[in-house]
Parts: C-alpha cells; structure tokens; sequence
C-alpha cells in the first residue's frame, strides 16, 4: 500500500521539479540561450495539453463503456495536423504577422478589430472550458482517492474538496508564476511550454508503462490481447455511423478552436518550421496513447470486480497487481495531463479575459482623465493574475456544484461543442474575404445558444437547470422546440444532434450576415491581410498619418512593452528614419509596427484603442476613406483645370508673339516701304534739281542742248507722277476702295489691245507671242480697263525679263467651271524658287536690270486688282520658264456689290 | 503587384508542387480511410482495431515522409535565396 505521506511527498517533489524546470527555461530564455527550447521537439510535445485528464483517464473509460468510438477523438486531430498545409500553417503565419494573442484576439482582429467579437468568443470560451478545467480537478482528486480507498487502515477519508482546492490554489500559484512573469510581445512563454513538455512526456511513459504490464504482464502478449478483445463485452460494439463522422469533425474542430491549443499551436509558435515535424509527430504521440486504451479496458473489464469505475482503470489495474511503482507513475501521469490543461487553459483565458474585457473596461473608465497615467504593464499583468485566479475559482466552484457525478467523456464532447462554435468564423475569417462582422457576431450567437439549448443546460442533469418536463415536451409545450428533437426531428442520438444543428444554424447565420452586410474598411483590410497572408504579410495600412506626438506614444508604449523595449524600438525606427534619439516620426507605417507589438501585448483590439486615443481616433473610418477620395478627385479635377488654363494662357501667348512678330515686320516693312519711296522719289528728284540747275545758269547752252535736258526733266516728271500714281493707285486697291466699272468684254478684245499697248512702248525687245485665238473668244463680266492693265503688266514684264535668246509668250486660256484660267509662259529662264514669294510684294524687284522700268510696284498692283476682281494671280512653277497664271470669275463677282451701291 | 506566375515551371518547381499538393490531399485520404469501416457491419472490436491503428500508423508515415521533402526542399530553397513558391 501506498502510504499518504509518500503519495504526497512525491506529488510535491515532482511539482517542485516542475517549478525547477519552468525556471531554468525561463532562466536560459532570458538569457537567450534558446537552443533546445525552440526545437520542433519542444512543440510538439507542447501539443499534447490536448490529451488531458480526459484523455488519461476519460478514453479507457470511454472504450470500456463504446467500444473503439474513442478514437475518434485522436482520429480528428490526427486528420488536421497531417493536413497542416491547409489550415494550420495559415494560421500559423497569420498569427505571427498579426502577433495574434489568442483566439478571441484572432476572430477579433480579423473581423476589423471588434471588440465585441472578442467579447463574445472570450464568454464562449469561458463558459465552454470551465468545465474541463473542473473536470481536471476532479480527475486528480478522484486518483488521490483511488489510493486512499486501497489504504486499510486509512489516512482518514480525504476531503476531496480540499484536495481539490489545494491543487486549484497550487496550480494558479504556477501558472501565475510562469504565465505572467513577462508581457513578451510575442506572448510566449518558455517556462511554462518546457513544463509542458516534461509533462507530456511523463503521461505518455506512464499510459506506455500502463500498456505493457497490461499486453505483456497481465495478457500474454499482443495475440492474448485480441483473443481478450473477442471475449469482452465490446467486442460486440458496432461503429453508429452518424457519432462516427460527428465525433471525428467534432475533435478535428475542436482541435483547432480550443483556447488551450490554439494558445500552443499558434500563439507559442516561434518558428513555422516547426509544423513539418509536428505534422507527423503529433499524431504519433496520440497514437501511441491511444495503442493500449483498447487493451487496458479489456483487460480491467475482465479482472476488476463488477462495477468498478471505467475511467480509472488505468490507475487500479496497477494497484489491483500490486505493482505500486506503476501505479505511482500513473498517477503522476495523471497529474500531469490535468495541471499541464488547467495551466495552459488559464494562460489562454486570462490573456483573452484580460485583453478583451478587463483592459476595454480600465481604458473607457480612463478615457475621461488625463491620458495615461499609471503603468499600463503592471494593470495588463494583475488583471491576468486576478483572472487566473477567477477561472481557477470557477473551475473549482463548477467541481463543487456539479458534485463530480457526471462520467468524464461527457464533459468533454459538451465542451468540444462549445468551443467548436467559433470554426465557422475561423475558417472563414482565413479563407472567405467576403466575411463580415455581422455575419460572425450572428453565427457565433446563434451556434453558442443552440449549444446551449441543446446540450450545455441538459448536461445538468434533469430538474436542475431544465424541468424534466420541458426536456420531454419542449417550452409551454412546444414539440419542435424540444431541446433535444428541434423541429422535431427525433431518433437522432443526442450528440448528433446538438453538433448538427448547432453547426449548421451558426454556419448558416455565418454565411447569410456576410452575404447581407457591408464590412468596415478596417474589416476589409483585415479580412484581405488574413485571407492573403501568404501573398503579403506586410500591407495595408489601417492609419491615417495624422500628428500624434512620437514623445506620447514613447510614453504609452513604454508602460505597455517595458521601458528598454520600448525605447529600442523606437530607437531602431529613429535610426531607420535616419535620425539620431529616441523621437522618430510618427509616420503611419510607424503606428502601424508598434501597434502590432502592443497587440503581442494586450490583443488587437486594445492596441488599436490605445493608440486611437493618443492620436485621436484617427484611425480610417468610412467617412476618412471618401474624404480622401473626395479630396484626390478635387484635386484630380482642379489640377485638370489648371492644366485647361495653363493650356489656354499658353495659347493666347503664343497669339501674342505671333501678332508681336507680325507687327514687327509689319514696322519693318514700313520702314523699307518709307526707305523705298524716298529712295524711288529721289532719284528722279535728284535728276530734275541737277538738270534744272543747269537750265537757270544756263548761259551758252544751245537749244538742243535745252531740249535735251527739259526733255530729261520732263521724263522724270513723268516717271515721278506714274510712281505717285502707281502708290495712289496701290493704297486705293489694298484698303478695298476702288471703284470697279463692269461691263461685259471680250476676252479676246482684251488681250489684242493689251498686246498692241505693250508693243508701243518704248522699251523691250521683240517677242513672239503665241496665242489660241479661238479659245480666247470668250466674253465675261469685269472690269476692262483694270483686267488690261494686268495683261499689259504681265506681257511687258515678259518683254522686259525673258532672257531667251528668241523670246517667245504663250497665251494659254482654258475654263474651268465659272473661272477662267489664262496662263502667261515665257521660255527664259524663270524665277528662282527663293524669289518666287516675294515677287508680289512691293519694291521687289530681281534685278536691276531694267532700273528704269519701274518701281518694282507692278505685280504688287496686279495681285490687288485681280483680288478685287474676285480672281487671283499666281507664279507657276515649273512650266520651263516664268509663267503666271491669272483666275478670272466668268461673272464680276465683288464689283458687282460695290457696282450696285454706286449706281443709280 | 506581383508579375504573373509563369505557366509551366522547371521541373524543381513542378516536382515541388505535387508535393504540396500531396501534403493537401493526405488528409482526404486519412479521411477515406477512417470512414471505410462505415461500410462494415457486425461485431467489428477487434477487426477494427487492426484497421484502424493499422491504417493511421500508415497515414503517419506518410506524413513524415511528405514532412521531410518539404522541409528538404525549402532548406534547399532557402540557400539558394529563393523565396517560397506557392
């Protein structure tokens, strides 16, 4: 027998032993001489906080009451760590990228940083892990009572509930020891994962032990063991279908929403790495505790006395053998799968407790006084130690009340239920973009209450939280709302049907409040960062840059994350800023860092209140996002009209120098045209003063000589006046003066006089002109006298210039439509294609070849009257010599007009 | 934004895919196999015992099979400074 003394000398020296290795964990953590701490190993015997109490003691019970059903509850988990590439390894990166704190912390993130989502999940989880960790307690009384029932002479009945209240009191002492010595930002905790570790690794040598005395010491090996299987009472068992696939979704999901394991499976997660080992090597250690579950209630079915209790025959078959070393060591077991849940269990809580309801309450209870005042760590870290200390105490209070009636498994698929409601918004929080808020709050309410309906508030037995009768006929009578046959659907096992509709209401809700409602744009930003995480870890920006001073927030984050942190950090930032001290700016990418190293402190959603208080609520809102649109769509459109204007202004410039352009060579031209007429006046003055002079002094001069120089006089005078009267001539026909006189004439009559005037004139050489009379013959309306001076002008000037040896002028016309062309080509040599533009112009004159015939006015004259005329006269290139072509109207087209007002 | 993934990839790449395709496809096949005995009948204890530790220990061994391509393949992806391909 084991003595008392001896039973607890050993449980406090293997507690003792605990606390030694947590420390020295902690001890080489701090020093950072990680090394076998953050090896796969480590992890994945961390994992094993999910075979607890339940599992030691619960499954060979389980399997002695249903037969192989219990391994479902490994089957599950077995499923989801191999398939880690799904779902485990997204949550994994997400909970690093977004430093997620627990599980509340995560659905509350995703979700836009709800704090209500963190609220409810928090609640949920509370509720749904009480129990289990009341289960625990129990588990570990019930064994001290196990030895103290094969104890003769008896060390007296022991008060279970005070063994229940020690081990309540000593595990709060531990875990509030090594589960809130520090606020790391990343929320891990050595110590306490190294416990855990040496813990797993005590229940499974113990439960292996358990397994081979039981295959080899009691049964004569493996073959026995089957042949004892076929004589047993389950040998008989047959799988139900319907609890099968229930219980292997139901652990698979529960695998991922317990607080406990999602508090070792992501949150004390250092390296993802760590997954590829675990992946295998966690569903060979739970195969491995469940390989001699079937063996052992076999066996303890058939050599323990009738109505011994199942769930503990892992402890009284070793004592029922006197092998009490064995027995020892299964206690210890034992012990360890109850404190390593209830330890881990209470971190996870109280962080979720502390960062979504204790921290929002002293936040909003401060937010009237002066902004922070008091250290933020020393709050964050007393609310986690008075929680731990209250889900403890309720845990023990649920022991007491409950009175530890209830078998073991039971707990444990109602507590897998409840917690399980959080998957939908899990899984769809990482995979469906298009989750919301609403449509999470809705489907958590809903699957939490009709868990409860179902299977939370029956759990308690009749007549203690529901009336027999309400159980059997539903609320005032209402069959389809019967607690365990909703809309009356009967015959399904009670399990099943909790699971089914609980999942599938809460789903559907899920599913129908995402549809319907709009996500917030921090929603939308989580929700892309989360379900992309693998794209882009960094990204989107939840902070509008305005001013929050970078001394506040040093202030804040130094009570939250500890002075040397802080200031490292914000060392490191100023440093990357490319500043010297402690002060960086406060850019929105900086907001965004530290609030995620507070979040690693104290959840999302109060990092995100915490820094929306200091820098005023800044945070992007709907109404920040559309004045932002608002404004880069104003300045898109003004920014266009400035470019309109400047367009426009360039334009008018342009204008402007063009016109400043045409009015200096306009003055240029004037001075040429003044420099001209002077010039073009003073010759022939100049001549007349000297000829006149000679005449007055001119004693001795014989009259011929007289004749000769008044004759020289008089010929000036000539020119003089036919200049004046060329310049007269040419300012009427350029302001549009002129009076036409239209009449109808023959084209031919025309040219013959012209021709015949051009041959009287006193200079020029012979020259044949070549003409088709026939096509001449043509009668117009126009001006006579005007359309001969042209003709007159163009055939002397071929007269004058053509430099063909044999000088000949084709006359060509030809009628086009209403116009008449009549080209005047000379064979010499033409005009240069530079001299070509200015030959219309005033003063031009090629050469001076024939300085005396004229003051180069004569084409210029000719380009007006034609345009006057209503025709046109143009050069014509390339017809072998000069030739100009002259467009005449078949009617008198602008005289007409000008005719009319004049006549009578 | 990223560059569009090429279409084909260099047999490295490709063989890397299967295999995470592998890694997703394990657990359908865990399972199929742990559904099968839905199909049996009768008194099936010990049987089902065979079966299933049986069938799970495989799954195990698969898994850490898959678990150390993977793992080879990134130590080997990771010195040569790539990124992750997925």
């Amino acid at each position: 027998m084991v003595p008392f003394n001896l039973l607890v000398l050993v449980s406090v020296l293997y507690v003792v032993l605990l606390f030694l290795v947590a420390f020295a964990a902690e001890k080489r953590a701090q020093q950072g001489r990680l090394g076998w701490l953050r090896s796969p190993w480590v992890y994945t015997l961390s994992l094993s906080v999910y075979a607890t109490a339940w599992t030691f003691y619960g499954a060979v019970g389980y399997a002695a009451r249903s037969g192989l059903e219990f391994v479902t509850i490994y089957l599950g988990p077995t499923l989801v760590m191999i398939g880690w590439w799904w779902v485990v390894r997204k949550l994994v990166r997400i909970g690093r990228s977004q430093r997620i704190t627990s599980i509340a912390d995560l659905i509350s993130s995703r979700y836009g940083k709800s704090n209500l989502l963190g609220v409810i999940v928090t609640l949920m989880a509370v509720i749904g892990t009480t129990p289990y960790i009341a289960l625990q307690l129990q588990s570990v009384t019930v064994s001290f009572a196990v030895f103290a029932s094969q104890t003769p002479q008896g060390w007296g009945v022991p008060d279970l509930r005070s063994t229940a209240l020690w081990v309540a009191a000593g595990l709060a002492l531990f875990t509030i020891l090594f589960g809130t010595r520090n606020l790391d930002a990343n929320e891990r905790h050595h110590g306490v994962v190294t416990a855990i570790a040496l813990e797993a690794v005590v229940k499974l040598v113990a439960l292996l032990a358990v397994g081979v005395f039981v295959v080899w010491g009691v049964a004569q090996g493996p073959a026995d063991i089957l042949d004892r299987i076929d004589a047993s009472p389950i040998a008989t068992w047959e799988m139900n279908g319907g609890r099968w696939v229930t219980l292997l979704f139901l652990a698979g999901a529960a695998f991922l929403t317990l607080p406990r394991m999602f508090q070792v499976l992501v949150v004390e997660n250092s390296d993802e790495r760590h997954l590829t080992t675990a992946s295998w090597a966690f569903p060979l250690y739970i195969f491995l505790i469940s390989l001699f579950v079937v063996p052992i209630a076999v066996v303890g079915l058939a050599q323990l006395p009738e109505g011994s209790n199942p769930d503990l025959f892992v402890l009284t078959i070793p004592l029922s053998f006197d092998a009490e070393g064995l027995a020892m060591l299964t206690f210890l077991g034992g012990f360890s799968s109850a404190t390593s849940m209830v330890i881990v269990a209470a971190i996870a809580l109280s962080t979720m407790v502390s960062n979504h309801i204790v921290m929002p309450i002293w936040l909003s209870a401060r937010r009237g006084g002066a902004s922070m005042s008091g250290d933020v760590r020393t709050v964050v870290l007393r609310s986690r130690r008075i929680s731990i200390g209250a889900i403890l105490a309720l845990g023990y209070l649920y022991y007491v009340f409950s009175g530890g009636g209830a078998a073991l498994a039971a707990i444990g698929l109602i507590s897998f239920t409840g917690v399980a409601q959080v998957l939908p918004a899990l899984l769809g929080g990482i995979f469906w973009r298009g989750a919301t808020r609403v449509g999470a709050i809705a489907g958590l309410v809903l699957g939490f209450s009709v868990w409860a309906y179902t299977m939370f508030l029956p759990s308690f037995g009749e007549s203690v939280l529901m009336s027999a009768q309400m159980l059997a006929e539903g609320p005032w009578g209402i069959g389809w709302l019967r607690p365990q046959a909703l809309f009356g659907i009967t015959g399904l096992d009670p399990l099943v049907h909790a699971v089914f509709w609980s999942m599938a209401l809460n789903t559907g809700a899920f599913v129908l409040g995402s549809l319907m409602s709009f996500p917030d744009p921090l929603e939308r930003l989580q929700g892309a960062q989360f379900v992309n995480v693998f794209e882009h870890s960094g990204g989107a920006r939840g902070w509008s840059g305005r001013a929050a001073e970078a001394e506040d927030l040093l202030v804040m984050a130094q009570r939250i994350l500890g002075p040397e942190e802080a200031q490292a950090l914000f060392q490191a930032e100023s440093r990357a800023q490319g500043r010297e001290g402690y002060l960086p700016d406060v850019t929105p990418d900086f907001i965004e860092r530290l609030e995620r190293e507070l979040t690693g402190s104290v959840g999302a959603a109060t990092a995100h209140a915490m820094l929306g208080q200091i820098i005023g609520g800044s945070s992007v809102s709907v109404e920040d996002l559309m004045a932002v649109a608002d404004e880069t769509a104003q300045m898109l459109e003004y920014s266009s009209q400035l470019e309109a204007k400047s367009r426009e202004l360039e334009r008018t410039a342009r204008q402007l120098r063009d016109a400043n352009e045409k009015l200096t060579e306009l003055s240029v031209q004037k001075d040429a045209f003044l420099s001209q007429i002077s010039h073009e006046l003073r010759t022939p003055m100049t001549s007349i003063r000297a000829f006149s002079e000679i005449l007055m002094d001119g004693k001795g001069m014989s009259p011929a000589e007289q004749r000769r120089y008044s004759s020289i006089i008089h010929d000036e005078t000539i020119r003089l006046t036919r200049l004046l009267d060329d310049l007269l001539d040419l300012s009427v026909l350029e302001n549009g003066q002129v009076t036409l006189n239209c009449q109808t004439a023959n084209l031919h009559d025309l040219l013959e006089r012209a021709i015949t005037a051009t041959a009287s004139a006193e200079t020029g050489r012979e020259i044949r002109i070549i003409r088709d009379e026939a096509a001449e013959n043509v009668s117009l309306q126009t001006d006579p006298d005007r359309l001969r001076q042209v003709f007159i002008n163009l055939i002397s000037n071929a007269r004058k210039y053509c430099d063909a040896p044999e000088p000949e002028l084709r006359i060509t016309v030809r009628r086009r439509g209403d116009e008449l062309r009549v080209d005047f080509i000379d064979n010499g040599s033409g005009i240069p294609k530079r001299s070509q533009e200015v030959i219309f112009e005033k003063f031009s004159r090629l050469s001076d070849q024939a300085a005396a015939g004229g003051a180069g006015l004569g084409l210029a004259i000719c380009r007006e009257i034609m345009a006057n005329l209503g025709g046109k006269v143009s050069y014509l290139p390339g017809q072998g010599g000069a030739a100009f072509r002259v467009i005449l109207p078949l009617s008198c087209r602008r005289a007409q007009a000008g005719n009319r007002q004049e006549g009578p | 934004m990223k560059p569009p993934a090429p279409l084909f990839l260099a047999r490295r790449g490709y063989r890397y895919r299967r295999l995470t395709d592998a890694a997703r496809l394990l657990p359908v096949l865990g399972a199929f196999l742990f559904l099968l005995p839905l199909l049996w009948g009768g008194g099936m204890t010990r049987s089902g015992v065979i079966y299933l530790f049986t069938a799970w220990i495989v799954l195990i061994i698969l898994a850490a099979v898959l678990a150390r391509l993977l793992a080879a393949h990134d130590a080997r992806a990771r010195e040569e400074g790539e990124g992750e391909a997925d």
